[in-house]
């Protein structure tokens, strides 16, 4: 079995003109991850550029509204550029630079990380070009004029549904005709390895920073931890300091668009099953033959066929629960928030918030829920205007 | 020894490659038999995915139209036209398709079926030398060759593949994905002399050959020549009436390489 597994799951499935960059990113990664000078300068930069720590928020009225559990709210929507994105791009082009690269190219969805890459190539002074679904561009317009406005080039891409998985796709085929001085900031804990390994590390921040804001509110350690999961890196980096400790719950929440039991859905743990594609063994939503399928989501950002392979593995082993939370349910979940607590949240992570309003109510009101709010949803009012009925103008 | 080895016996090969059910598996059948007929060493048959990442343009709407077309093609249906094609045709055919499409029907399962039907290869450009053993051992099982592919980022990864590639090695001729080129510049020469210092196996260029010229060119080097996007845009301009077009094409490129 080859390098960077998580039990079955990762791997490296990526044709050969790529092997050597992945040997040349491992060994940098592994170089850098705990030297001394690189950390000193990644943890300036989260904290001078990109707003670090994030605030770990008691949602007083929410705890109340719901009548169960203390609700606490990780507000990586707080962060520059607006989601926790920004870690993993700042960590990624901090090695990129240190292993001479003078480009970087990036997939978005929702275009939060295409933002990202776009924001933190403007302040280093690198090249940036980011591919986007031609669907997506029309979803997420303001991010694509962000982009254009950081100095980035956004490439719309037709090929297959034209969304995120799409992206990913010619993302990985542009890498592999310029490879020399230029790296791909892969967006999510997939990918080959070290890629999962990797952003889960620069995402890890997350849960050691909830861990330490709770001992010092709380003095303990929260009984549940919910976030949304596309590719699953929020997530990952919301659960990482709390796998070890068996006592918290982890809850991923998967997007079902118009439900798991249509076509139209993007839960991949709950609909798919296992396979290899995007340089990893994981799971994905395919039909019997190992086609991927189209897959469907109101949020652009989760809309997407596979998972992470580290949670794959976290749910085969039983140590993650995976839950799938609807189109509906999910906006629903938005609108209460922004009304409950003022805070929009992303509709990614809106997903993660509906099934916290389940939850919550199920749960003694010593215990306590830190729901990872891994960005804010200005940019999708728009589209929940519409998904109301409303049309409005951005 | 697999058939493989059957393809270079005949001066340079020359190895076209098409997509199955693009635009309907009966016109790939009449393609396939007249490719023959035509003087090609070799075939290289892809089966279509959803997501071909290898793929240029050109061969990513073949892969669409094939899976998208009336009929729907499913690796059973191209099992089924594999098992009639071998009842006629003698040279040496290869699958080229992606890790997921073996992977979900079962690595066994699948490459047993390619023994039982006629299939000498299997080409899957996202399995590179690390994760081979999954695949390898049953291909090796069953006489299949898992053809491995270097390019030209390889350097010194080559002695490595070549030392353990089985039926011809597959030259990447250039970074980036399939696709006609105007221009070669990667040093082919250098590239096969590293495989040959390793082993005695053929080498097979592909990626960016177009026209007889380049098919030439690249032949002074490798022992054969594989081509796909320029023959897949002959079947997307003229659909079910491609067969004689191929035919030609092909005809003119085996005389080059002669």
């Amino acid at each position: 079995m080859s390098k960077g597994r998580f039990g079955v799951h990762g791997g490296q499935y990526i044709p050969e003109t790529l092997m050597n960059a992945m040997h040349e990113l491992e060994e940098a990664y592994v170089k850098y991850k705990d030297d001394a000078e690189f950390n000193r300068e990644l943890t300036e930069m989260l904290n001078e550029y990109a707003g670090r720590p994030s605030r770990l928020y008691l949602a007083k009225r929410m705890t109340e509204d719901l009548g169960g559990a203390k609700i606490y709210l990780k507000r990586e929507d707080l962060n520059h550029t607006g989601s926790h994105k920004i870690n993993n791009v700042i960590g990624q082009m901090l090695l990129a630079k240190r292993m001479g690269k003078t480009r970087v190219i990036a997939e978005t969805g929702a275009g939060q990380h295409g933002v990202a890459t776009a924001t933190v190539a403007a302040m280093m002074g690198m090249e940036c070009e980011i591919y986007m679904g031609r669907e997506d561009t029309v979803r997420q317009a303001l991010n694509v004029y962000r982009m254009k406005l950081l100095g980035a080039k956004v490439h719309p891409v037709d090929a297959g549904t034209a969304t995120l998985k799409d992206a990913v796709s010619e993302t990985f085929r542009e890498w592999t005709s310029r490879i020399e001085d230029t790296h791909y900031v892969l967006g999510s804990v997939m990918g080959p390895y070290p890629f999962p390994q990797m952003v889960r590390d620069f995402q890890a921040v997350i849960s050691r920073e909830i861990k330490a804001q709770l001992m010092e509110k709380e003095g303990r350690l929260p009984d549940v931890v919910l976030a949304c999961v596309g590719g699953g890196s929020n997530a990952m980096g919301a659960f990482y300091h709390f796998i070890e400790e068996k006592d918290v719950r982890l809850i991923g929440c998967e997007a079902a668009g118009r439900g798991i039991d249509t076509f139209e859905t993007a839960a991949t743990i709950n609909t798919g099953k296992l396979g290899i594609f995007h340089g990893m063994k994981s799971y994905f939503c395919q039909d019997e033959y190992g086609q991927i399928a189209p897959v469907y989501s109101i949020s652009a950002g989760l809309d997407y066929p596979g998972i992470g392979p580290e949670h794959a593995y976290l749910h085969d082993i039983g140590r993650a629960e995976y839950v799938a939370v609807t189109d509906d349910e999910a906006v629903a979940a938005f609108e209460y928030l922004s009304r409950i607590e003022g805070i929009i949240p992303a509709i990614e992570s809106a997903h993660a918030v509906a099934h916290a309003m389940k939850l919550a109510k199920t749960m003694d009101k010593n215990q306590i829920m830190v729901i990872n709010i891994s960005g804010r949803g200005d940019k999708d009012c728009a589209a929940i205007a519409r998904y109301r009925g409303e049309d409005i103008n951005e | 020894m697999s058939n493989i080895r059957k393809a270079f016996e005949n001066g340079k090969a020359f190895i076209p490659f098409i997509t199955c059910g693009d635009p309907s598996l009966a016109v790939t059948e009449q393609i396939v038999y007249a490719m023959e007929e035509a003087g090609a060493d070799m075939i290289e048959l892809g089966i279509p995915f959803s997501d071909p990442t290898a793929e240029g343009p050109v061969i990513q709407a073949a892969n669409i139209r094939a899976l998208g077309g009336a009929e729907t093609v499913t690796t059973d249906k191209i099992f089924e036209m594999v098992k009639k094609l071998r009842t006629k045709v003698n040279i040496p055919m290869a699958f080229m398709t992606y890790a997921n499409v073996v992977f979900s029907y079962g690595a066994e399962r699948f490459i047993s079926t390619c023994k039982e039907i006629g299939i000498d290869g299997l080409i899957l450009p996202d399995i590179p030398y690390e994760e081979k053993d999954e695949f390898d051992a049953v291909c090796k099982a069953n006489n299949v060759d898992l053809i491995s592919l270097i390019a030209p980022t390889s350097h010194d990864r080559i002695r490595m593949i070549a030392n353990d590639a089985s039926g011809f090695v597959y030259c990447v001729s250039s970074l980036g994905v399939t696709g006609t080129r105007t221009e070669i510049t990667t040093d082919i020469g250098e590239m096969i002399s590293h495989v040959k210092a390793v082993k005695d196996i053929p080498c097979a260029v592909g990626f960016g050959i177009s026209n007889p010229e380049q098919a030439k060119k690249m032949a002074q080097h490798a022992d054969g020549v594989i081509v796909g996007s320029a023959i897949v845009k002959i079947i997307a301009k003229y659909g079910k009436d491609a067969v004689p077009y191929v035919s030609e094409y092909v005809r003119s490129m085996k005389a080059a390489l002669s």
